[in-house]
């Protein structure tokens, strides 16, 4: 099976890349192992929110701090602020329209009741310019009974140290009784699906005003509009009072409706799909990654003129930890990280930890190295390529995206 | 042994250890959303197989049967545990209850399939009769509502016999053909679309040695031995016709072709390592011919048509829908919408219990909307249940992707090309 580009890993990164190609009229595929981590998406992406323990204002500044081997710094700070710009285009005509800017960041509140900088925001989720300052006086948090992915104790908590005073109060409908009668899937999407369904969200939206009569904010679960994109705008109409979504657990509700969207406009696009597969092999010749087999396509294998590496890191099995090495598990590219097991982790767990720096060794133009020599056709993007630490960072979305839309640009020069 | 050296210790076949609980399962699973009884497929697989390992008791049957075996979980999951896997081997394992007479009569596709071809007429006008279903319904607990695939009075074998053995004399290559059940016994014009596509490229199509039923619909009803030995059978059949004659099987059928290359070897335990890769479905096994330049189709000037694909739920296991997609893109005349991947929710015969019947078109209505919102000719899938589903529940005509080649194909052109 031919195509011009074929890429593996079908979370952010792999998306990003397949929908920038597909636009410039590229035939692409991609070959996802299941569903990818936007699945567990808080409802913004963060750029750069802390380096060396501060707080970041301006991500497009404090990137020049970072050290050579980031990926920010790979890819040039000119072409950061150039490509970082494209992202919130890219997104909104696959219909998931943000607010926010590489300049600066913006805050919003988390589950914890506290408040982090980040990029850019979905339209479901409150932004604010400043940390710390709320604008309200009282706030009522409302969760759905029986729901227990939703922890409202510590959004009370964490508010009141910003100095709001808040009610916590349960919401019971017939509507959701029925999906209570299971506890295990009391989750955020199976309520999802109720409002999606259709008649839910009049009486949900009446019941709300009725409890928070005397609050200047409401503050409920995001749970709201899975495949029915327009249920939050709804909610956001029929209840009287400012509605400031927080995110639940994981699986997150505005997670899979991103993933659905990027996923429809890629095969929108022309692209292919290809969920629920694994790719096992490559076949190499003079330098060049000639195709690659499949789980299920077996002897009938995947060519193409171009291949993007965009498999995650260990979470997603795109690096792999042995009890004595780290090995690229399809291809067994060049690794950057210690080959000495002791040497991948502090043993202070929330210090910086060693191993979240490792990845898939590329060359100038992110392109993989094999045995030290870069493999002509085959690109990393994402959070395979290492050099960062996304958890400490907070750069995890902002490097899947700039580094797949800067190897688009590889791809297309 | 080698398992060992190979794989982190206490890997388990079904990788049910690997589970990180990141719950992206329950999100795609059909059954959940319409049936709250249904625990879901991360509690009724990895979470639950924790339990039932240290004790059997754990198992809860009546659960545990509401899963379709749709295996969609299985292509969500990002950390490869082949969860509906975990809960059809639990079901085996412990599993102590005889099956009623009903899910016996449903899932012996043979037996039924031979008796009711016999007496086709009185047979289809009976079961079409309203006070015939109300009648199954109240003793046999098979829901009123369905409406039965009607029987051929001749069975694809007996045609094949009669009026295309001879023919398929002369030929340098050979296929097998696993038709199943659907094919033999209610429509074996499939199977003759299947015949002429295949010669029309070159190759006779020769019948398996005793084909028996794949037995997907014993599996799913509990009937384990027969399912096994069945699986025997065929294993045996498919071995003498691509090891000894040299001969691949293909199929027109999603569901058999899954069952026996995967739920053979996973579920009951039959191995058919050499010859699971050339046993496959036929669009699969032409597409790969067109693609290498081995083969190439002309299709007739004034075939046109409009068409929507619905992936069937193996299908999408499989991951082979692009193989009948990209055939059919082939047509010059022929327009193809590509539906959502939903489940339809017959599966098999899960659809036609009584006590399944609301489950059943609960799970299928996101795919009969999108359906009644497209304006096409036809409704185009590789799965025989998925078409009785979808023929009941909808306004649209269902056809396979074999069927739909065989009118559009110029056969004398396209035999043209490789005679000379």
């Amino acid at each position: 099976m031919k195509f011009d580009t074929v890429i593996i890993g079908g979370g952010l990164s792999g998306l990003t890349c397949g929908i920038q190609l597909a636009e410039q009229g590229i035939t692409c595929a991609i070959v996802s192992s299941g569903q990818s981590a936007i699945h567990f998406f808080s409802g913004s992406f963060d750029l750069l929110g802390k380096v060396e323990g501060r707080e970041v204002t301006n991500p497009l500044e404090s990137i020049k701090m970072l050290p050579p081997s980031h990926p920010y710094q790979r890819v040039g700070h000119h072409n950061v602020e150039r490509l970082a710009g494209e992202v919130p285009r890219l997104l909104a005509r696959a219909g998931l329209h943000f607010s926010g800017m590489a300049e600066k960041n913006h805050f919003v509140l988390t589950p914890m009741g506290t408040m982090k900088p980040t990029w850019l925001t979905l339209e479901d989720f409150t932004c604010f310019e400043q940390n710390g300052e709320l604008p309200w006086k009282r706030a009522t948090v409302l969760n759905f009974k029986g729901f227990l992915d939703f922890h409202t104790l510590f959004i009370k908590d964490g508010l009141t140290r910003y100095g709001v005073e808040v009610q916590t109060r349960d919401i019971a409908m017939k509507q959701f009784e029925a999906i209570r009668r299971n506890p295990s899937e009391m989750r955020s999407s199976n309520i999802a699906k109720v409002f999606d369904a259709g008649d839910a969200l009049n009486q949900f939206a009446e019941k709300v005003n009725e409890l928070t009569e005397d609050a200047d904010v409401v503050i409920l679960p995001a749970v709201f509009g899975l495949f029915n994109t327009t249920v939050t705008a709804d909610l956001k109409a029929r209840v009287k009072k400012p509605v400031v979504l927080l995110p639940a657990l994981p699986p997150s509700t505005p997670g899979i409706r991103s993933q659905i969207l990027l996923r429809q406009r890629f095969q929108e696009l022309g692209g292919t799909y290809l969920l629920g597969d694994i790719v096992q092999e490559g076949e190499f010749k003079e330098g060049r990654l000639q195709n690659i087999t499949t789980a299920n396509h077996g002897d009938i294998k995947l060519e193409a003129d171009h291949f993007v590496l965009a498999s995650g890191s260990f979470y997603s099995k795109g690096i792999v930890a042995g009890p004595d090495k780290l090995y690229d598990p399809i291809f067994g590219l060049d690794i950057d990280g210690e080959s000495d097991r002791s040497q991948w982790f502090d043993k202070q767990l929330f210090n910086d930890q060693p191993f979240m720096h490792y990845g898939v060794k590329a060359d100038e133009h992110f392109r993989a190295l094999l045995n030290g020599q870069p493999i002509e056709n085959l690109y990393v993007a994402g959070s395979v390529l290492g050099g960062a630490n996304p958890l400490k960072e907070g750069s995890g979305a902002g490097i899947c995206m700039v580094t797949a839309l800067h190897v688009a640009e590889q791809i297309l020069q | 042994m080698k398992k060992q050296q190979n794989k982190p210790f206490n890997i388990s076949d079904n990788n049910f250890e690997q589970c990180v609980k990141c719950t992206v399962c329950t999100v795609y699973c059909p059954v959940v959303q319409v049936n709250p009884d249904y625990p879901g497929p991360k509690q009724a697989g990895p979470d639950g197989e924790r339990l039932r390992l240290k004790d059997p008791n754990f198992f809860d049957e009546e659960a545990l049967k509401l899963c379709l075996n749709c295996k969609r979980c299985e292509v969500a999951c990002p950390s490869g545990v082949k969860i509906g896997d975990v809960i059809q081997a639990a079901r085996i394992k412990y599993s102590r209850k005889r099956p009623k007479l009903r899910d016996s009569i449903m899932a012996n596709t043979d037996l039924v399939g031979t008796v009711a071809s016999a007496f086709a007429p009185i047979v289809n006008t009976t079961v079409a009769l309203k006070p015939v279903r109300q009648i199954m319904d109240k003793v046999l607990k098979i829901d009123h509502h369905r409406i039965f695939p009607k029987y051929s009075g001749e069975k694809f074998e007996t045609w094949y016999r009669k009026h295309a053995a001879a023919q398929q004399q002369g030929f340098s290559k050979y296929v097998s053909y696993f038709h199943g059940c659907y094919v033999n016994y209610n429509f074996p014009q499939l199977g003759k679309d299947l015949v002429k596509i295949m010669n029309a490229a070159g190759y006779g199509v020769d019948l398996l040695e005793k084909e028996k039923c794949c037995g997907v619909a014993l599996i799913s009803n509990g009937l384990i031995k027969q399912a096994t030995k069945q699986a025997r059978q065929n294993v045996r059949a498919l071995r003498k016709s691509i090891l000894q004659n040299g001969a691949p099987v293909v199929s027109t059928s999603s569901t058999c072709t899954f069952t026996i290359r995967d739920e053979y070897p996973h579920l009951l335990g039959v191995k058919n390592d050499d010859v699971r890769d050339q046993t496959e479905l036929a669009t699969r096994f032409l597409f790969r011919l067109i693609d290498s330049g081995e083969l190439k189709l002309v299709f007739k000037k004034d075939y046109t048509t409009r068409v929507a694909y619905h992936t069937p739920c193996h299908m999408e296991k499989l991951g082979w829908s692009i193989y009948s997609t990209s055939l059919l893109r082939m047509i010059p005349g022929l327009k193809l919408v590509q539906l959502e991947s939903q489940c339809c929710g017959i599966a098999g015969t899960y659809g036609f219990k009584k006590e399944n019947y609301e489950t059943a078109q609960g799970v299928g209505q996101p795919l009969f909307t999108q359906i009644e919102n497209t304006d096409v000719d036809y409704i185009v899938t590789d799965c025989e249940t998925c078409k009785w589903q979808i023929e009941m529940s909808t306004s649209g005509k269902v056809k396979n992707p074999i069927s739909i080649l065989a009118e559009a194909l110029d056969v004398e052109a396209t035999q043209k090309l490789w005679q000379k």
